[in-house]
């Protein structure tokens, strides 16, 4: 390829490829987009914390314990989700390059470890009264603990490469090697014997009565946006302070 | 243009990777992985014994039997397939009844028999409220 050809290419495709990547293009959409994304998951939450608080019955065979599934169900699949994400960034970056898809990477990080977390032990809560034991080393708490862990190696890793000047790839192929757990978690209750029980809310029907669920998916969408407006705040930090630290280089340099 | 599809159908390649070491993982260690024996992995496979075991599976209907002691229960495992009589010393989870998952902790005899040491209620993905479940389940569990 002649140098005039690739320079012909990367005209026209820059344009188009990077037009979401622009740090300054994304940060006008992302300033008005994170108070509202905010806002709106805080008010859906306090809505889903008084209908599955006041509103639902209790389970016949759980009694009140069954309410925990609000908080619980939401955090569990915004910690795998979150990890997903992490891997579609990944994949972003080792592919196209994409300026933001590291900054991404490392925004969703950190909430996914937290949501992570609240899945762990909301679900420990549930399970004292209603198996009778906080923790067993059954094959979906043991996998989610896994995933636990892998958010907090890869947020170490992705900070280790940061501070060191890494392009991010290191951390990029760690974030799609994580993706192994994701089937493992969701087959676990199918294809072991687990204490925890099978999938309750498949495509197109849940086990659930529907007076129980109503609440869930109102939860879900506050849990989604307030994930969502984290991320975008955590995104704007980290470009403000890179921005921060050019500025700083030249002013010493001058 | 031809470095980034070589990068795009390697990352693809790694996800296919990905997914088929979840695939091998899940059904290679289906056996190490499993949480309990069922009676019927029992009978197939024989009696696990001198360790300390678990065993699951439904307590069949009707079978649950008290001792004269007040602590002793003794009841019937099932899968379906097998079943497995069961004593246990101690207080039962809140949830423990007859049509409903248990995991019991504890050691098979030589006789076929197992004698737990501890027992885990297991939960089925049905969530009812009581007026739903019928007669059967008109107790509220929690507020024994």
């Amino acid at each position: 390829m002649t140098t005039a050809k690739i320079c012909r290419n990367n005209l026209r495709i820059v344009p188009t490829l990077h037009a979401f990547a622009n740090p300054a293009r994304f940060l006008t959409i992302a300033r008005p987009l994170t108070p509202m994304l905010v806002w709106a998951g805080i008010a859906l939450i306090a809505i889903g914390c008084w209908a599955g608080l006041t509103q639902t019955p209790p389970d016949y065979l759980q009694g009140e314990t069954v309410r925990i599934l609000y908080i619980h169900v939401p955090a569990a699949w915004l910690g795998m989700g979150g990890w997903s994400g992490i891997a579609l960034s990944s994949i972003a970056l080792l592919i196209w390059r994409h300026p933001l898809a590291t900054i991404a990477a490392r925004a969703i990080a950190v909430p996914g470890a937290v949501f992570a977390g609240i899945c762990l032990v909301t679900g420990s809560i549930w399970g004292r009264p209603t198996w009778g034991t906080w923790w067993q080393w059954d094959g979906r708490l043991t996998s989610m603990l896994l995933l636990f862990f892998v958010y907090v190696a890869y947020i170490a890793l992705a900070r280790a490469d940061n501070d060191r000047g890494g392009d991010g790839r290191v951390p990029a192929l760690f974030g799609l090697a994580g993706t192994i757990l994701l089937p493992i978690i969701r087959y676990s209750v199918v294809w072991w014997n687990t204490l925890h029980q099978g999938p309750s809310i498949g495509l197109t029907k849940s086990t659930i009565a529907g007076s129980i669920l109503w609440p869930l998916p109102i939860m879900l969408a506050g849990f989604s946006f307030l994930f969502a407006g984290i991320v975008l705040m955590r995104m704007r930090t980290m470009l403000a302070t890179a921005k921060a630290e050019a500025r700083l280089r030249r002013m010493a340099r001058i | 243009m031809r470095a980034k599809n070589q990068r795009l159908t390697l990352v693809l390649l790694a996800l296919a990777a990905v997914g088929v070491a979840a695939l091998l993982a899940l059904s290679a260690l289906k056996d190490q992985a499993a949480f309990f024996y069922a009676p019927s992995d029992v009978q197939r496979e024989g009696l696990p014994l001198g360790r300390a075991v678990r065993l699951g599976g439904m307590v069949e209907a009707g079978s649950v039997k008290r001792a004269a002691d007040g602590v002793t229960v003794h009841f019937v495992v099932t899968d379906g397939r097998a079943t497995t009589p069961v004593t246990f010393a101690g207080i039962v989870p809140d949830l423990f009844r007859e049509r409903s998952g248990v995991v019991a902790e504890g050691q098979f005899q030589s006789t076929g028999a197992f004698v737990a040491t501890n027992l885990l209620a297991k939960h089925d993905e049905k969530y009812m409220p009581p007026e739903l479940a019928g007669k059967m389940h008109e107790t509220t569990t929690l507020a024994r």
